[in-house]
């Protein structure tokens, strides 16, 4: 197993791209050093780690830095091989499948829940809600394809699929406090909402996935700072 | 399973179906190829094999469907034997996978849309087109190609900047890069086309040029929505 010296992630709590890096070190068993950034005040070494997006994750492994948090999770899963779960499946058409979804749930999933929480207008809020809607529908059946009657995307044992949807869980949680909506409804999309549960209380997940309550202030805090800058108030 | 039963739906012009292509040459994978009329409509085989997406390329690999370029090529790679299109080292393999995502979702847009817009926004794009440019020559480090010696995915991923980038700026009379400048891109470029495996599915210049010229508005409408988003 690696020392902890050997690895170390740069990244900041609320981010559920950094908490994919993490779901794939806790998942595989590894000891990490992490270094939680001020992303209003981002330190020299993130900046010369990810010269070219300055974002975190940013694992950074005998020195060489990965970033991107798909590529940071495969890399995770390959140079530590031998140890603890594989995410990735081993057969080539299982992996694709697994690279499809994941890319998925990037391309066409995060822009949607964007586009609904976000969107600068009634109509994009609501073209974004509509597109959420068939999002979590692929995926629904995406679960059932990948999972084939088992536990998580990734069968018996969670896998690549699972931690990537799985850095959003925070989100997931602090979505039905904040907008009223449960993104994993159990009535239109139940084998999501029972993933959730299941994947979230995992031993090697539940400790890591950040508080919802943490998760909710911090969005309040952002939107009050939006509304009170769209009515032009001072700070 | 046999490769007898490869078959791949792509497109006249597409350098996502160039890339699956390339992938399969360079590993010897016999196939059959299934051109799609895009401007026109989209094929019940290409809509009932990728419902998700409805893009091109798909690859059929008996009872298997794979979509997404990037998706294909790491498939192609890992299902067939020949020739490693992949690194080995996971830690190298992490860099191209980087510099993959790098291309497909920081550089496309702005490409798109610097040929496209006008005024201050396209200096906008054009700047940053430059800069995505200058970020991609630094990888290749003075080697032949991304990959070293022969070709690799980071080449094949990048195939658009080897053969595409030219012919849109001659169809839009745009000019993105100056005579002199990315010399070592310049000369990655001509490297990739000019191979004889690359060449094998490279569409004819003439013929692309043709096809953006006539597809002029198309393209305009496309980037116009690309930009509202």
């Amino acid at each position: 197993m690696a020392g902890a010296e050997d690895l170390k992630l740069l990244g900041m709590w609320a981010s559920p791209f950094v908490l994919r890096a993490k779901l794939a070190l806790s998942l595989k068993g590894l000891n990490y050093e992490y270094v939680e950034e001020d992303l209003k005040n981002k330190s020299e070494l993130l900046l010369k780690s990810n010269p070219v997006h300055n974002k975190v994750p940013v694992l950074i492994h005998n020195g060489k830095p990965v970033c991107e948090s798909t590529v940071i999770v495969q890399y995770i899963d390959e140079a530590f091989a031998g140890t603890g779960l594989s995410l990735l499946p081993s057969d080539p058409y299982e992996r694709a499948l697994a690279r499809f979804w994941a890319a998925y749930i990037d391309d066409k999933l995060l822009p949607s829940w964007t586009k609904t929480s976000r969107g600068s207008t009634e109509e994009e809020r609501a073209e974004g809600k509509e597109q959420s809607a068939v999002a979590v529908e692929n995926l629904e059946g995406a679960l059932r394809e990948c999972s084939k009657g088992k536990p998580f995307f990734g069968g018996d044992n969670p896998g690549y699929v699972d931690v990537i949807l799985g850095g959003l869980l925070g989100w997931v949680r602090a979505s039905e406090e904040l907008y009223g909506i449960n993104p994993f409804d159990p009535a239109k999309t139940p084998l999501l909402a029972a993933w959730a549960e299941r994947f979230g209380a995992l031993e090697a997940v539940d400790p890591v996935i950040p508080e919802v309550n943490k998760l909710v202030e911090v969005a309040k805090m952002m939107q009050a700072k939006l509304a009170a800058e769209a009515a032009g108030a001072s700070n | 399973m046999s490769p007898s039963t490869v078959k791949l739906i792509g497109a006249f012009g597409s350098p996502f179906a160039h890339r699956a292509e390339v992938a399969l040459r360079l590993k010897g994978v016999p196939y059959e190829l299934l051109l799609e009329e895009l401007m026109i409509s989209k094929s019940d085989l290409l809509l009932k094999h990728n419902p998700i997406h409805k893009k091109v390329p798909v690859l059929l690999h008996g009872a298997r469907t794979i979509c997404e370029s990037l998706v294909i090529i790491e498939y192609i790679d890992e299902a067939f034997d020949g020739p490693a299109i992949m690194p080995t080292d996971p830690y190298e393999r992490a860099m191209a996978r980087f510099w993959a995502h790098f291309m497909d979702n920081k550089c496309a847009k702005p490409f798109m849309l610097s040929v496209w817009s006008e005024g201050e926004v396209q200096k906008g794009f054009l700047k940053e087109v430059k800069e995505n440019l200058a970020l991609l020559q630094a990888q290749l480090e003075g080697k032949r190609f991304f990959a070293g010696e022969s070709i690799g995915y980071l080449d094949i991923v990048l195939c658009s900047l080897a053969h595409w980038l030219t012919v849109i700026e001659e169809a839009t009379g745009v000019k993105l890069v100056a005579d002199d400048e990315f010399p070592d891109l310049r000369r990655w470029a001509k490297e990739y086309t000019s191979n004889e495996i690359v060449k094998q599915c490279l569409p004819d210049r003439d013929q692309l040029l043709a096809f953006y010229t006539a597809h002029l508005e198309r393209y305009k409408m496309i980037a116009k929505a690309m930009l509202q988003q």
